[in-house]
């Protein structure tokens, strides 16, 4: 049991201990006393395990918008538009107009309306969420089965239906970050509280 | 004890004397027949039901759901709620992908990015670190989003069902955050779900470090599918999306991810065509229960105005009830325990003199910040701002006790 206890303490940042302190340690009750307070600050309880290779890359699909996480491969817009007729048109709308879900084109300058249009080309701020989002979860009913190339078919095809890029345009793991979202500076952090404030304390 | 509970007591009691009365003298002789057992009840059962006379239920937006029924939300019953604790059964949810049926004995949570060791953990793991249970509500940034224009909401279920309040049981995130050993310069995490679209959040680590529960017990027992079973974090008073159920992934990064659902969705657009991103905390809000919208007064005379208030920012410190257009307003009494980040809920005695009246409730928080009215919200956002609605709730009552939505 002290074994156990100094190698938790040792565990838990607790090595520059000065020497009269361990050597002044007798009674049994001190040390659990002690150990008790690390634990709740620093003691590492040694549960879990690291994952494996394979387990970290099948679990780890994020996308971020420095293009983090995209793989190998790529799409363009004609590869994207058959691809999207058969996967997604169904629910998006032919031109992505949209239908029983949400519109995916059109609705830039819309923003500032009475009626704004929120789509990928008027109001997603990165291109890299589209790949992102398209891999983890479309299409709705098989989410995770289209291939790299594919997505980054779909990506192309659909930021294309937005005018946001040519028609020959090709994506892949760097032209995707680069892409410029018309609404890429669209964004403010929250200001609130803004509205029915008396804050006086906090 | 003040004076006014005092009195609030006394007529309750009387009240309460009268109604005795008066139904012994009307109905003894039909009640006694009966409650007078004459069968043996219902046999023994592992798990117990509510009483068939109780018929509160969770409603489905959209009504019957849509083509993808996979897709949608459910509205908790406010309305014919008691006190603090929502039902497990009865807890609103909104889903994107359908309910996954999760086996708790292969459920994994993976911690890596940016950490000194990468950790998968399962279930049994989880349950050996110290675990804490505590009371949060959790509101979804859309509850309330119909308030915005044309206020189409006929109940609280509709206009205000989308917050529920229970006990949640876990381990706080910050110990699973040290055993995998956060990295210099990580200040966000990613949480991901195990749903079909594995849904992600991004959270900064501060929060994450500071009351965040990776949670597997709901008032008392193990998370409902609906909620996340088998696990699911807890993010106290942030929107409900941030508090993603299913867990199964929490990476560490120097950036937000930036993702669907921080980024077109859960983002408030302004006048000037700018959107807020990152609005996670609930602000002070309060709703009154009864008399709401689509229930009935049987006529003039006392009746208790309640309701339920919170705050993602704290306790609730004062709720006021306005029963004359926000003239004037009362102090409501406030149920103990006052609880932070939890539903509090409010009475107060009205005598009713018949005649047609608006009633609402405001609340104030501990930070000092009062629940504001719905012209001031707009006035600051417009109306296309969709998420965040803590407006204060106005209900009309009728001459012939009818309440609806103003």
């Amino acid at each position: 049991m002290f074994k156990g206890l100094s190698c938790l303490i040792l565990g838990g940042q607790a090595i520059s201990l000065p020497h009269w302190f361990q050597q002044g340690v007798k009674s049994a009750l001190l040390v659990i006393g002690i150990a008790s307070a690390l634990c709740g600050q620093s003691a590492k309880y040694g549960v879990g395990r690291p994952p494996t290779p394979e387990e970290l890359k099948g679990f780890d699909i994020s996308v971020a918008p420095d293009g983090t996480g995209l793989p190998e491969g790529s799409g363009t817009v004609a590869q994207g538009k058959d691809l999207y007729a058969s996967k997604c048109a169904k629910c998006h709308g032919a031109q992505g107009q949209g239908g029983d879900e949400s519109a995916l084109v059109g609705g830039q300058g819309t923003l500032r309306s009475p009626k704004p249009l929120k789509t990928v080309g008027s109001y997603w701020p990165y291109a890299t969420t589209l790949y992102d989002y398209i891999h983890r979860a479309m299409p709705f009913k098989q989410p995770g089965t289209l291939t790299p190339n594919q997505v980054y078919a779909l990506c192309a095809h659909i930021l294309h239906l937005n005018g946001i890029i040519a028609e020959n345009a090709v994506m892949d793991a760097k032209s995707l970050p680069q892409v410029a979202m018309p609404n890429r500076n669209g964004f403010v952090r929250d200001p609130r509280p803004d509205v029915g404030s008396k804050r006086t304390k906090k | 004890m003040s004076d006014a509970s005092h009195s609030n007591r006394r007529w309750f009691l009387r009240l309460g004397a009268a109604f005795g009365g008066a139904l012994t003298a009307c109905k003894q002789k039909a009640v006694v027949e009966e409650i007078e057992p004459s069968s043996l009840g219902k046999p023994i059962s592992g798990y117990g039901e509510r009483s068939q006379y109780e018929q509160a239920k969770r409603l489905l937006v959209p009504a019957g759901l849509g083509k993808n029924p996979e897709i949608g939300s459910t509205r908790t019953p406010l309305q014919d709620s008691y006190g603090i604790i929502t039902p497990s059964s009865l807890h609103f949810e909104r889903h994107h992908s359908g309910v996954p049926q999760i086996d708790p004995a292969t459920h994994r949570l993976l911690i890596h990015g940016m950490v000194e060791q990468p950790l998968v953990l399962t279930m049994a793991d989880i349950r050996r670190l110290p675990s804490v249970s505590r009371i949060h509500f959790v509101e979804c940034s859309g509850n309330g989003s119909t308030e915005w224009g044309e206020k189409n909401a006929p109940d609280a279920q509709r206009s205000h069902g989308m917050a529920a309040c229970s006990e949640w049981t876990g381990v706080p995130l910050s110990i699973l955050l040290a055993e995998a050993g956060v990295k210099p310069g990580a200040s966000w995490l990613v949480a991901e779900g195990g749903d079909a679209c594995r849904m992600a959040r991004s959270i900064p680590l501060k929060k994450a470090n500071d009351d965040v529960l990776v949670a597997y017990g709901q008032n008392g027992e193990a998370l409902r599918p609906e909620q996340g079973y088998p696990l699911r974090l807890i993010i106290p008073g942030w929107e409900g999306n941030t508090n993603v159920k299913w867990l199964r992934r929490i990476r560490l990064v120097a950036q937000p991810d930036m993702t669907k659902d921080e980024t077109s969705k859960y983002t408030d657009l302004m006048p000037d065509g700018t959107a807020r991103q990152f609005t996670f905390e609930v602000e002070a809000k309060s709703v009154i229960t009864f008399p709401s919208g689509g229930q009935k007064l049987s006529g003039a005379g006392m009746y208790e105005i309640t309701g339920l208030a919170w705050s993602g920012r704290g306790r609730v410190d004062r709720v006021e009830v306005s029963t004359d257009g926000g003239t004037s307003w009362q102090n409501a009494r406030i149920d103990e325990p006052r609880l932070r980040i939890a539903f509090s809920r409010f009475r107060l005695p009205w005598k009713w003199d018949g005649q047609p009246v608006t009633l609402q409730s405001r609340c104030t928080d501990e930070t000092g910040y009062v629940q504001p009215t719905r012209e001031a919200l707009i006035a600051a956002r417009g109306v296309n701002s969709n998420y965040h609605n803590n407006a204060i709730k106005i209900w009309k009552v009728a001459a012939d006790g009818a309440v609806s939505n103003v």
